[in-house]
């Protein structure tokens, strides 16, 4: 069984395969564990994941998710600790715009469907719009429980106590709350979930987002769900609640304060400055003339690119 | 009046028998035990006696028979018939249970503040503030310096480790307690001083203890009634004092003249 792939001249499709290379029956049994995960979001539906033509730690388990969701109509966004340009994202998108020829972009509001590690856009998701994450360890109570059998009967019975033991853990340690990525949430008042490697910064639009959120982990043969609008409470104590990263700084190229800043060496004198961690939010900023403190500074405008929108189209 | 004369049995064991394959584990075994009582099982190696221990705290089914149990409610209630949920729930607050082997009853990768904190934690307590003063508080009971509270076991003598599991298991003020050779392994001395412990919290908590041991001293200090296991079987059973003091069975007699004692 294969569905044509429709092409063009721009798009040429290599080889042979199959509509986002995955087979139909493949993608079927995918959409049933997707189903099934939003059905009980939070839960980890286990899958009969397939060997993909890349490394696990490159996102397999994203992959095969958009592949199994990915329709000829969509527009494809792929992201990599918020860039769109690192080596993963770049090679993950020309794979869908070989196998799948479909549309791509760099424009967060333009993307019906978005895969990313690491992050969440900056600008609010819609309903119109699928977030895929890669997932590498799905299983939030690994840390403290390596027996597989034993983590299911936790969640079975909702036997979360060890979540609290490693946050306990962090305070007497640290004296609050280390955990900055993966930090684990509580999914419609029932599952502990694991966010993938996200910063906390990103837990508060997880919760009662817009858009679907699907999570992938190839390499586990894990795929959860959280549905549009479900409740997402990060864990934490009474006494010690959940923040989220503050930065002290706006970003040094576009200004924008309240969004997740990645620290950039200018030079080799120690030079620095804090950037939008995601670009495109950042690019979108400045065209829109948007400038932040650092804007005019030389060393800063290599790291900033050209000017003026590019998508990948 | 004693306790015992005023309350109904808080366990009741009927005709327990365990197998392992043809192999008999431990035999009809049938007691009772009562509120705020200490019963020891005590007998050679191989004599049935972990094997008991773990049928009466549903680590292990039995073959055959039947254990009730009477829950916080009063209602007595077979504890092979709970969901796995409500057998959870009581082993790790209305039980306890003391492992020879302190690595079998303790994370030993989190802090002892950790290890005493994690029942209150999995019963819902969520004040960061409340769980590290509940868990300064036991082990100041248990005789471990209030320093210690952040470091993690593997730093802890033999000794501290056994406390520190007395004080993970005592801190949701558990009513019934089950101990498997808690002081085996101990030097002398430390054993001794495990002894005194032991002894104080059980009167001072008004515990019932089901406490495994092959050392009669052990059981003659902690325990007000005994149970003599051989191959399986309870072969005697009566008063500490009375059974250490004027066996009838010629094998007790031989256990308590220490010739059968390690
Ligand atoms: N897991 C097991 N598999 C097979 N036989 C066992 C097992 N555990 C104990 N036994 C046997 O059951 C009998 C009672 O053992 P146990 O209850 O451990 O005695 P004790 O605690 O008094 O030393 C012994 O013959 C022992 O070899
Ligand atoms: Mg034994
Ligand atoms: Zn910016």
């Amino acid at each position: 069984m294969s569905i044509a792939v429709e092409t063009d001249d721009e798009l040429p499709v290599e080889g042979d395969y199959n509509f986002a290379y995955l087979d139909e029956q493949t993608k079927r049994m995918i959409r049933r564990a997707i189903l099934k995960g939003i059905a009980i979001p939070g839960y980890q539906v286990p899958f009969a994941a397939r060997e993909m033509p890349m490394p696990y730690g490159w996102g397999t388990g994203g992959v095969q998710v958009t592949a199994a969701i990915l329709g000829k109509d969509d527009c494809l966004k792929m992201i990599d600790q918020g860039s769109d340009d690192t080596t993963n994202a770049v090679s993950l998108r020309s794979f869908f715009e070989k196998t799948a020829g479909i549309r791509t972009t760099y424009e967060t509001s333009e993307a019906t469907v978005i895969q990313t590690r690491h992050r969440i856009p900056e600008k609010p998701l819609t309903e119109d719009q699928v977030l895929v994450f890669q997932v590498p360890i799905p299983e939030p109570l690994r840390f403290l429980e390596p027996r597989e059998t034993e983590t299911r009967k936790m969640h079975a019975l909702e036997d979360y106590g060890l979540m609290h033991v490693k946050l306990y853990e962090d305070i007497a340690r640290n004296g609050h709350i280390a955990t900055t990525y993966a930090y684990p949430v509580k999914v419609n008042d029932r599952y502990v979930m694991d966010p993938s490697p996200t910063p906390k910064f990103d837990n508060p639009k997880i919760d009662r987002m817009a858009a679907l959120q699907l999570y992938g982990a190839g390499r586990e043969k894990r795929i959860y769900a959280v549905p549009p609008y479900t409740e997402v409470k990060s864990l934490d104590f009474e006494d010690y609640p959940f923040e989220i990263q503050k930065f002290d700084k706006p970003c040094g190229l576009c200004g924008a304060e309240n969004v997740y800043l990645d620290e950039v060496i200018l030079d080799d004198r120690g030079g620095r400055m804090f950037v939008c961690s995601d670009s495109d939010h950042c690019e979108e900023r400045r065209a829109d003339g948007h400038l932040g403190p650092m804007a005019a500074d030389p060393a800063a405008a290599d790291i900033a690119g050209p000017t003026g929108k590019e998508t990948a189209r | 009046m004693t306790s015992r004369d005023r309350n109904e049995p808080l366990l009741q064991v009927r005709n327990v028998t365990r197998y392992y394959g043809e192999r008999i584990g431990c035999s009809n075994v049938s007691f009772d035990l009562w509120p705020g009582e200490v019963l020891a099982i005590v007998g050679e190696s191989g004599s049935g006696k972990t094997t008991l221990l773990n049928c009466l705290s549903t680590r292990l089914a039995p073959t055959t028979g039947a254990i009730e149990y009477r829950m916080r409610d009063g209602a007595m209630r077979n504890l092979y018939q709970l969901g796995e949920a409500e057998r959870r729930l009581l082993m790790r607050t209305d039980w306890g249970f003391v492992h020879q082997n302190a690595a079998d009853g303790l994370r030993m990768n989190v802090s002892a503040g950790a290890n005493v904190g994690e029942r209150l934690m999995a019963v819902g307590e969520r004040h960061y503030g409340n769980i590290r003063t509940s868990a300064n508080d036991w082990l100041g009971r248990v005789e471990i310096a209030g320093d210690r509270i952040d470091d993690d076991p593997r730093s802890f003598s033999g000794g501290m480790r056994q406390r520190l599991q007395i004080a993970r298991n005592l801190v949701t003020h558990p009513r019934l307690v089950f101990m498997d050779e808690p002081t085996g392994g101990l030097d002398v001395s430390v054993q001794a001083r495990l002894l005194d412990l032991l002894r104080r919290l059980v009167a001072d908590l008004g515990l019932s203890v089901v406490i495994v041991t092959h050392d009669l001293a052990v059981a003659r200090l902690l325990s007000h009634r005994l149970m003599v296991m051989r191959q399986g079987d309870v072969i005697e059973t009566g008063l500490t004092d009375q059974v250490l003091d004027d066996p009838r069975e010629p094998y007790t007699q031989l256990l308590v003249s220490s010739i059968l004692q390690v």
